[in-house]
């Protein structure tokens, strides 16, 4: 095996064009493990860690612009307040080593569909700025995985980082999992209030080959909304039952070691009724982020 | 003979130390290296010439051996041996109690994982690859997975009298072994055969496979000596039955077959059965090189044992005032492949399976059997873990049946000193079963959390996940009590051997102990140290590495090390005190009265006499090597399992307090509070951290820890989905200990790692089902089971 440690991002790009079967590792939480258990045996190791850019977080054109290297503890204390989804769920991520060398960049490659990071992603509307010799591109979050494990990289590209604009409103992340700490998702769900667009984002994690939305839900909460965003009025409780109802709708599980598929659909509704509520409620004494 | 150049420190090589006697919070010499990273475990054993070896697995639970073709192994660079079981010496079978276990498999293999054939390469990679392209035809078969359908007995025995059913088993292949599925049926039949009760509770409980979960994987160092034998660095718990076994295989002498203990990263029960042992010594042997094979995480879910799983059927009947009048209950332990350490769970799981409470009629049926699963042996606990889930759940139904307060209703029927044990036996020593139920009770509960506005998520079912506020969340409290026998039981003649010398070095007295009682974490080479010094009245002892240079210690394993080669020091120890004192009559050159051992002097307050050690022996060294053993217990009887089966019993009770996010089923612990009777604590903070330990092990079997089995498949093979406890799961304990002293053990002491294992789970479920109102009859308790999903 072959080990490469670019100094730059250019050079980067290069060692990856010029071999495709180079395996990037950033915090290394799961290619470490692909490799001690000879699930993984790159013949190219490209070190990406010593390329400042990716280690890096800037404001840029009213987002966040978030370098693909920048590792969960670090999202925690320096963005929890701009980015409160994404820190909400890098908190859930493993432990305090995981979370002091796992990125967002190497969740988003591995693509799993329990990968923390996706339902705040994809409830925040994020695009992934990806990049390779060829040039620079930034595909809505939406759009980025493809099937299980899979995404929309290519494999000259490497993720050069995500941009997510920072919520006028109240986010959530909740998470199952069957102990009480450093445990894979069996469920999770992600949720955003957007009251400048009047609009609702949805992430649900670990019920569908991919991190996926659940549209319908999302249009009919906005709907509910649509006279209570000024108002600030109370929020049925019936709404957000409903909007339970259909998060868990909008899943595709499966049964498997971590839990039923049954399960999944009932915890997702409950997750999703209950992140709407603490939203509403921190919306309602007007605080953007929250707890 | 060369020596690894890192040598282990599981049994550092000169482990002496100043302070500490019995009774005292000795500090244990590997604390501060384990919590640095600077331990040598097994894992870390290297010599510099040395080849690793690597195992190829059987893929399949159950298959007929057509051919293997190790060509494709051999032709890989690199390589420098490929063995199957036409290459094991002597015999071919070994295990614990029967041997019905290849070292390499024959012609059948009965479960996934079982070693095939073995590969020693330059590089372990190399050997990996060589490994894969090893080929073996199969002729798969079908394989048996449930314990009950091995056993022809599908159905529960429902009336009393009538036996239970028994079907033909349809294919030849469904006998595992050719002296059928059977490995042990233990009967316990005491009183009336028909007994009525004004109030009967049946109940039917399931617990799942849970592993030991040690953190050091199975690992050793296997060194070709000149003599032709062999000496073997292993993280083991009973040397000597390693070496048995080794012996046996390897058709050696146990003069060539030397062991020598390296670090021990946990055991549980574990590493009680051969997993690497032979493999290395054969690939050293052949290869004439040293050979190193460690596990890594996954081969180790498949290299050791696992605890049994268990289906249990209870009925108790009482009277309407909550007396116990029956119990009746059938009990299978599935063992999977092959038998290990089954017949003796099952004793244990039998003659102690209704719990600590005195019942005059019980019919106990326990089987142990074998089937196409993962082989089931010893785990902390053994054989008794599962059915106090069955007996402690079925007190918490017949108290609710009662109305009565459960508590009381145990209490009501708590065996005491000098009650009779379901075998007949008279418990002769303090049973204070009432005592740690009642200041369990005593105990001050733990706070409401705050939830809404005030929530700190750590608090919360689901902590930093963020899946409550409060919301859902119930809370309950839940009672249980157990009792574990402590050492070998039913007759086995249990004995632990200890040298001990004491010398003077520059200066100074040193005591030397030497046993081959393994260390596998539980702070053995402290209690040795302290006893040591509490029966020679020295400061420095020094704990010699353990190996078979000295008589066996029996198994590091049934809380028995501190009991049985705790009393083999103590003996030696006191056999040198005595050549010691007669020295110093001679010194002084006439009978003194009074004399003993202090402060590196030999004294005599009546006499004023205070000789140093130093003057007393001079160059002269006085050592004592002898073998211990504890009273002699006896086989029950086969018919009714009556009899002196148990040397010890050890006592504890657990109240768990949990609150459960009863909407999503996620569960957190609030507090767990023990009581545990351990007769003398040696070394107290260590018997805490048993305790502490113990109810971690049981929590996560009743909330989380589960090998995932299906069609004979392990489906969980590594920490991200075995679950165990994290700091989060397991929570601040409160912990009483009582010294009701036993006269027939060293000093008083109890056996104390196993019992705290027993009673937590139970009181965890109990906890859930008050939160719940569940009836909850399968461990571990999933979110599915809480939320009918
Ligand atoms: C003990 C443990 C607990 C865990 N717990 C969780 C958890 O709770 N939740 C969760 O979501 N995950 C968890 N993980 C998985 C892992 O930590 C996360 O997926 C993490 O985000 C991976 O980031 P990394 O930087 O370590 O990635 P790496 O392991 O370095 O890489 C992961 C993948 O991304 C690719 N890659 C990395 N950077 C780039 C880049 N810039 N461009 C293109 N490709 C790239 C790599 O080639 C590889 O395919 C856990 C892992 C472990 C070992």
């Amino acid at each position: 095996m072959d080990f490469l440690q670019p100094a730059t991002w250019e050079e980067a790009l290069e060692a990856k064009a010029a071999a495709r079967d180079a395996v990037p590792i950033a915090g290394g939480t799961d290619v470490m493990v692909g490799m001690n258990f000879g699930r993984l045996r790159p013949s190219l190791l490209l070190d990406l860690t010593r390329v400042p850019e990716l280690q890096q977080w800037a404001d840029d054109d009213g987002a966040v612009r978030l370098g693909a290297g920048v590792p969960y503890a670090r999202v925690i204390s320096e963005l929890g307040d701009r980015l409160p989804g994404l820190a909400m769920a890098a908190r859930t991520i493993g432990s305090p080593q995981i979370r002091n060398r796992g990125t967002v960049g190497g969740n988003l490659a591995t693509a799993s569909p329990a990968g923390d990071a996706h339902p705040a992603l994809l409830a925040a509307d994020a695009e992934v700025e990806v990049a390779s010799v060829r040039g620079t591109r930034r595909i809505p979050v939406t759009e980025f995985y493809r099937g299980v494990k899979r995404s929309a990289l290519a494999d000259d590209e490497l993720i050069a980082a995500v941009r997510i604009v920072p919520p006028r409103g109240p986010q959530q992340y909740s998470k199952i999992g069957t102990r009480n700490a450093m445990v894979i998702a069996v469920a999770a769900f992600g949720l955003a209030l957007h009251p400048d667009r009047r609009a609702v984002g949805t992430g649900i994690g670990s019920a569908a080959p991919t991190p996926r939305r659940a549209p319908a839900a999302e249009e009919f909460l906005a709907g509910e909304l649509d006279g209570l965003w000024d108002s600030r009025a109370e929020l049925p409780a019936a709404t957000a039952t409903r909007f339970g109802e259909m998060v868990a709708a909008a899943a595709a599980p499966i049964d498997d070691v971590r839990g039923t598929a049954r399960y999944r659909v009932h915890a997702l509704s409950v997750m999703a009724r209950r992140a709407l509520t603490w939203a509403w409620a921190d919306y309602r004494k007007g605080d953007p982020t929250c707890a | 003979m060369s020596t690894p150049t890192r040598t282990p420190s599981g049994a550092p090589s000169h482990l002496s130390g100043a302070g500490g006697r019995v009774g005292d919070d000795a500090a244990r010499p590997d604390g501060v290296l384990k919590v640095r990273g600077e331990f040598a475990y097994g894992s870390d054993l290297w010599m510099d010439d040395m080849l690793w070896g690597v195992t190829l697995r059987s893929p399949h639970p159950y298959a007929r051996i057509r051919s293997i073709d190790i060509g494709g192994a051999l032709a890989v660079p690199g390589v420098h041996a490929v063995l199957t079981s036409d290459d094991v010496p002597g015999e071919k079978v070994y295990g614990l109690e029967l041997a019905d276990q290849p070292v390499l498999a024959l012609d059948v293999v009965r479960y996934q994982g079982e070693p095939v054939a073995l590969v020693a390469a330059d590089h372990p990679d190399t050997a990996r690859r060589a490994a894969a392209r090893i080929v073996v035809d199969y002729d798969v078969w079908e394989p048996v997975t449930d314990a009950r359908v091995a056993l022809g007995h599908p159905t529960w025995n429902q009336l009393h009298d009538a036996p239970a059913e028994v079907t033909e088993l349809s294919r030849e292949s469904a006998n595992l072994h050719p002296h059928g599925n059977l490995v042990r049926h233990l009967k316990v039949r005491r009183g009336d055969p028909e007994p009525t009760a004004d109030v009967v509770v049946v109940g039917e409980y399931e617990v799942g496979m849970q592993d030991q979960a040690f953190l050091g994987p199975e690992s050793g160092l296997a060194v070709p000596g000149e003599d032709g034998g062999v000496d073997l660095y292993v993280a083991t718990q009973w040397l000597h039955v390693d070496q048995r076994q080794i012996c046996a295989a390897l058709g050696l002498p146990p003069e060539k077959v030397r062991l020598t203990l390296a670090g021990v990263g946990g055991a549980f029960g574990g590493r009680e059965d051969l997993s690497m042992h032979v493999h290395a010594c054969l690939l050293a042997l052949h290869t004439g090189r040293p050979v190193k094979m460690s596990y890594n995480r996954e081969e180790s879910f498949f290299g050791h044992v696992h605890r049994h799983p268990a289906t249990m059927r209870y009925e108790h009947g009482a009277t309407r005032d909550g007396d116990l009048v029956y119990v009746r209950a059938t009990i299978y332990f599935d063992g999977g492949a092959y038998a290990s350490s089954t017949p003796a769970v099952v004793g244990n799981g039998g003659t102690m399976g209704i719990g600590p409470y005195v019942v005059p009629h019980v019919h106990v049926d326990c089987y142990g059997a074998y089937t196409n699963n993962p082989p089931c042996g010893a785990m902390r606990g053994f054989g008794s873990v599962q059915t106090a889930f069955a007996y402690e759940s079925q007190m918490d139904a017949l108290a609710a049946e009662l109305g009565m307060d459960p508590v009381d209703l145990r209490c009501r029927n708590a065996m005491e000193q000098g009650s009779e044990a379901i075998t007949g036996q008279v418990v002769d020593s303090p049973a204070p079963v009432v005592e740690l139920l009642r200041r369990l009770e005593a105990m001050p509960l733990p706070p409401e959390v705050p939830t809404g506005d005030d929530v700190d998520l750590r608090d919360m079912p689901g902590g930093v996940s963020n899946t409550t506020h409060g919301e859902g969340v119930r809370r309950g409290v839940g009672y249980a009590v157990a009792y574990k026998n402590v050492a070998f039981s039913e007759g086995f003649d249990d004995y632990s051997t200890a040298r001990v010398r004491l010398e003077v070095v520059g200066g100074e007295a040193v005591a030397t102990v030497h046993t081959a009682a393994a260390e596998v974490g539980q702070g053995l080479v402290t209690v040795e140290q302290q006893i040591a010094r509490t029966e020679l009245g020295v400061d420095r002892v020094t704990v010699h590495p353990k190996d078979t240079a000295v008589g066996s210690a029996g198994s590091t394993s049934a809380s028995r090390q501190t009991y049985v080669t705790g009393g083999a020091v103590k003996a030696a120890c006191e056999a040198v005190r005595a050549r010691v004192l007669e020295r110093a009559q001679a010194v002084v050159g006439r009978p003194v009265a009074d004399l003993r051992l202090d402060g590196g002097k030999v004294v005599s307050d009546l006499e004023g006499v205070a000789l140093p050690l130093a003057d007393v022996l001079g160059d002269e060294v006085v050592e004592e090597t002898l073998e211990w053993r504890h009273r002699p217990t006896e086989a029950v009887d086969p018919e009714t399992g009556q009899g002196f089966a148990h040397v010890q019993y050890a006592f504890s009770a657990h109240r768990a307090v949990v609150d459960v996010d009863t909407e999503l089923g996620l569960v957190k612990v609030v507090e767990m509070a023990c009581t545990q009777d351990v007769g003398r604590a040696i070394n107290p903070q260590a018997v805490i951290g048993q305790i502490q330990g113990g109810t971690a092990q049981g929590l996560g079997l009743a909330v989380m820890e589960e090998i995932l089995v299906r069609d004979g498949r392990v489906q969980n093979p590594s920490f991200t989905d075995y679950l165990i406890p994290t700091v989060l799961d397991m929570p601040p304990m409160r912990v009483e200990i009582l010294e009701y002293a036993d006269p027939h053990a060293p000093y008083g002491l109890r056996g104390v790692g196993e019992a705290p294992n027993i009673s937590s789970g139970p009181a965890v479920l109990a906890a859930i089902r008050q939160a719940t109102g569940l009836p909850l009859t399968r461990v571990p308790v999933r979110p599915e089971h809480l939320t009918g999903t």
